[in-house]
């Protein structure tokens, strides 16, 4: 009999992880953002001395705290999940990927989790600068894990810093700074951690508007929105500049994912971005219909982000499937520098790296140094398209196109209409007009779940956009997956679902308690 | 530093590392144990509450230490990681459920509009001391006893089916408890951790009531510790074990290898030896040595803890051991050598690990700073922050 590897275990097992990740995601970008506002708060009540501070800091550090217990809840599973669910992956990386994971609970668990207790335990037991220093230590932290985590995801999409072993069968690590530094690790833990940051300030200054809009706590809710919306828009000018160059990674490094987040079947020199538009439903590679039913273009705009270049050529995923245009991104293998394979070519040179592998293996166990050497040269030659061989036909390496495209659109305009929002709630502070505008009130109240939908849209871009690759050419889930029963992961699936679900419950039940109660221990403002 | 290391130093600094970090965390899993007994020591709100206050600010240090646990040992040791975490898929499961539940129940066990009633954290709670201390001590157990799972690196050649790691049996990992030595070992985690609660809350809380209390499970549950973990360890001494050959690389079963590494290895059995003691001695001093020695004990049967599960790490891992061994086929066993990551990654991870004892000293700091009072009914009363 032969065995395969189960379609259901690999589908059920994406499905648990991006389960996992979705829930995780909800809570982290909170945890993220209003660690670094609960600290400034505390900074301003350090330098003053005003007590309205302390009472606004502390307001906020417990909404951080109910909020970081669950983030912590729906993080443990995601670091076990490589292993439990992803079996192969954590072997044929685990060198480069394992390293990530543990300096990440060395460097930044521990110094969250440590200073998180001087913040919510120290107010009266240390000084005032130690008790400060323990916050930002804390939202320091928070940042750092998300670093290694972050650097971890970069080297799937981009793989540097390694060398293939064939006598190990896996990569190992060469270069830990080209794994820290690679280019595409530095812009997601800029992106990332901005649009953290960004969502810690919408969620400030949509609950401080709830206050304004219920008459209560007036002064509390003027002075955070003032700082959370000035956070927040330096935080978004960083979060626009590093999704620019997210871009610009994506097309040099991912140009499927590219053609995909913009609906692009056919390449085309002096490319436009689609601003707005409806992809064909069910369109097809190759199927010869309209890309789009409507569609807003600027023009040259896509080839300008993507090769600072507005006359490049960017290929869409017909070329990419079937290859032969001249690629202008920089990460190409020499092969293909005048060139680009078709992906049945790069499956046929998949394969042959694969087989190589395998006659290595014999020849080494057998001593044919002449085996060993050609089988070597060959396995080099072809390993850039390891992962390709896995694939059973060229159209598996086109990701979903609709949901790529569309989770792209909503993060982007979201994301602008984030900084006019911040904007506009600024300018109205100033000119104390805000507590009349209710309908901004309320649309800033509102706004808070569309900057998780934002967040999490942003996440669906890059990890449906480049499927089916659990490292970019190298491994598809299929051969990443543990060899389980679909049946187990199935039960776990739901499982997870369902605690996870009523954790959440219970967290924004108890979210909304605390935000009804308020700034509950005296104070001037209590109106 | 480590650049001039030989890959075989590496290694072993690793096994070091992995061997303290797990015997950490079975010492910090008093958190675990302490959990177990809220309803057996606190028989009212007021003494729940002091009692989960105490634990829950240490709580994070236990599940911390869990989350680097993992991720070190797939740092260091990824085949490991892959094979066992792939494979023994229902008892990792079955460990990470109850500390999912564990992460938010302190928050949000006294929080007004809670959804679930603060009953059900608190059962959350036992749960998780109750599994977790069990589960982990089965799989642990299992470096001794072995598991049914095969690795064959070159299946990643078989595009179709190309698995390194399989676990051979159906049951997944839950086949561990059906061997008795595997459930001992578990047995006598779950009532060291209730000895290791027992003795942090007389160490912690300053009640009579919960001092005398726990002093009673103290000894409730010293007794069965000490008659499933020495049945454990005389069954350790007395079965073979996973040698393996150095030269060869090939693993066979030795008898009493188990036996042979602690005599080879003076240092390990001096280690053993004086864990075992001092965990005994720190639980008489707190059962005999009057009431103003009774909060010391932790003092001595915490390290005393880490020493000795230390040494049994130690034994399942050096003097040419099987750590991970396999009854399905014992060629597929894992070894600190075979399983382990290359030679530059452990060389920039051992740069990393000098960062432990600067973690541990700003933690000791911390701690010390905000806990130099102990846990009474009156700060449950004043303190704003409680469970």
């Amino acid at each position: 009999m032969i065995e395969s590897v189960d379609l259901n275990t690999i589908d059920w097992s994406r499905a648990q992880f991006a389960l996992t990740a979705i829930y995780h995601w909800l809570f982290v970008p909170l945890t993220l953002g209003l660690s670094f506002l609960v600290a400034i708060m505390e900074s301003i009540y350090v330098k003053t001395g005003n007590p309205e501070w302390k009472r606004i800091t502390k307001f906020w550090m417990t909404l951080f705290g109910i909020n970081f217990a669950i983030g912590i809840a729906t993080g443990i599973i995601l670091e076990f999940q490589f292993g439990t669910n992803w079996s192969n992956y954590s072997w044929f990386v685990g060198d480069i990927f394992g390293a990530p994971l543990a300096i990440e609970g060395i460097m930044a668990f521990f110094m969250e989790s440590t200073f998180i207790a001087v913040m919510f335990f120290g107010w009266d037991k240390v000084s005032k600068g130690f008790h400060l220093t323990s916050s930002w230590l804390t939202a320091i932290g928070a940042s750092l894990s998300a670093l290694w985590i972050l650097v971890a995801n970069a080297w799937m999409q981009f793989p540097a810093g390694m060398s293939f072993n064939p006598d190990t069968v896996r990569n190992e690590m060469v270069s830990f700074w080209d794994v820290l530094l690679s280019p595409v690790a530095v812009n997601k833990f800029l992106h990332t951690v901005s649009s953290g940051y960004v969502t810690g300030s919408v969620f400030v200054v949509g609950i401080s508007a709830w206050f304004l809009l219920k008459r209560r706590n007036i002064q509390m809710a003027k002075r955070s929105i003032l700082i959370a919306s000035i956070f927040g828009l330096i935080a978004s000018v960083f979060l626009a500049l590093s999704g620019d160059g997210s871009a610009y990674q994506v097309s040099q490094k991912q140009p499927m994912k590219l053609a995909a987040m913009e609906g692009l079947y056919q390449g085309k020199k002096g490319a436009g971005l689609v601003t707005v538009g409806v992809p064909t439903p069910g369109k097809k590679a190759g199927d010869g219909k309209e890309e789009f039913l409507v569609k807003i273009e600027i023009p040259k705009l896509l080839s300008f982000m993507g090769y600072r270049n507005p006359e490049a050529f960017v290929p869409g995923v017909e070329d990419l499937i079937s290859g032969g245009f001249k690629p202008e991104f920089d990460h190409i293998n020499p092969l293909e520098k005048s060139r680009a394979l078709s992906v049945e070519e790069k499956i046929s040179r998949g394969k042959i790296a694969v087989s190589a592998l395998g006659l290595y293996k014999e020849a080494k166990s057998a001593n044919d140094t002449a085996g060993i050497k050609s089988s070597l040269q060959v396995l080099h030659e072809n390993f850039p398209y390891f992962g390709y061989a896995y694939l059973n036909s060229p159209n598996s390496v086109i990701p979903n196109v609709p949901l790529t495209f569309y989770s792209f659109r909503i993060m982007v305009i979201l994301g602008f209409y984030f900084i006019v929002l911040f904007i506009l709630v600024l300018y109205l502070l100033n000119k104390n007009k805000l507590e009349k505008k209710r309908w901004l009130l309320w649309l800033s109240l509102w706004t808070i779940p569309l900057v998780y939908f934002a967040s999490q849209a942003g996440w669906v871009v890059a990890e449906v956009g480049r499927q089916p690759w659990v490292i970019q050419d190298l491994m598809p889930t299929m051969a990443a997956v543990s060899k389980i029963d679909a049946s187990s992961v199935i039960i776990t699936f739901w499982l997870f679902a369902a605690v996870f679900t009523t954790l959440l419950i219970a967290e924004v039940m108890i979210m909304k308690r605390q935000i009804k109660i308020g700034p509950n221990d005296g104070g001037q403002d209590n109106v | 530093m480590f650049e001039n290391m030989s890959f075989e130093t590496l290694q072993s600094y690793w096994w070091i590392i992995i061997s303290l970090l797990g015997s950490i965390l079975v010492f910090l899993m008093f958190v675990q144990g302490g959990q177990t007994l809220i309803y057996a020591i606190g028989k009212n709100e007021e003494e729940r509450k002091m009692l989960i206050n105490s634990l829950g600010r240490k709580w994070e240090f236990t599940f911390t230490t869990l989350v680097t646990f993992g991720g070190a040992f797939f740092a260091s040791f990824p085949l490991f990681y892959s094979t066992s975490f792939g494979g023994a898929y229902w008892v990792w499961m079955a460990i990470l459920f109850p500390f999912i539940i564990q992460a938010v129940s302190y928050e949000f066990r006294s929080k007004p509009n809670n959804f679930l009633g603060h009953k059900t954290y608190e059962w959350f709670l036992i749960i998780n001391g109750l599994l977790g201390t069990i589960l982990i001590g089965v799989a642990v157990s299992t470096f001794f006893t072995g598991s049914e799972f095969s690795v064959s690196k070159v299946s990643l050649t078989h595009l179709n089916d190309p698995a390194i790691s399989r676990w051979e049996g159906p049951a997944h990992g839950l086949e561990a408890i059906l061997n008795w030595r595997n459930v001992a070992l578990g047995l006598a985690v779950f009532f060291l951790a209730r000895v290791l609660g027992s003795l942090y809350f007389m160490n912690t809380i300053a009640d009579e009531t919960i001092i005398d209390r726990s002093k009673k499970q103290l000894l409730i549950n010293a007794v069965p510790f000490l008659l499933f973990f020495l049945s454990y360890i005389v069954a350790l001494m007395l079965y073979p074990g996973f040698a393996l050959d150095p030269d060869t690389g090939t693993i066979s079963m030795k008898p009493y290898k188990y036996f042979y590494n602690l005599i080879q290895m003076p240092v390990v059995l001096a280690m053993f030896l004086a864990g075992v003691v001092t965990v005994l001695l720190g639980i008489a001093i707190s059962l005999f040595a009057g009431v103003k020695n009774a909060p010391k004990g932790i003092w001595l049967t915490g390290p005393g803890t880490i020493l000795t599960v230390l040494s049994l790490f130690l034994l399942a891992g050096f003097n040419n051991t099987s750590y991970y061994p396999s009854t399905y086929n014992l060629q597929s066993s894992l070894t600190i050598h075979n399983s382990s990551s290359s030679y530059y990654t452990l060389t920039v991870m051992s740069y990393v690990s000098l960062l432990v004892p600067f973690v541990i000293a700003y933690i000791w700091y911390a701690w010390k700073s905000i806990n130099n009072k102990k846990i009474d009914a009156s700060e449950m009363q004043t303190e704003e922050h409680t469970y």
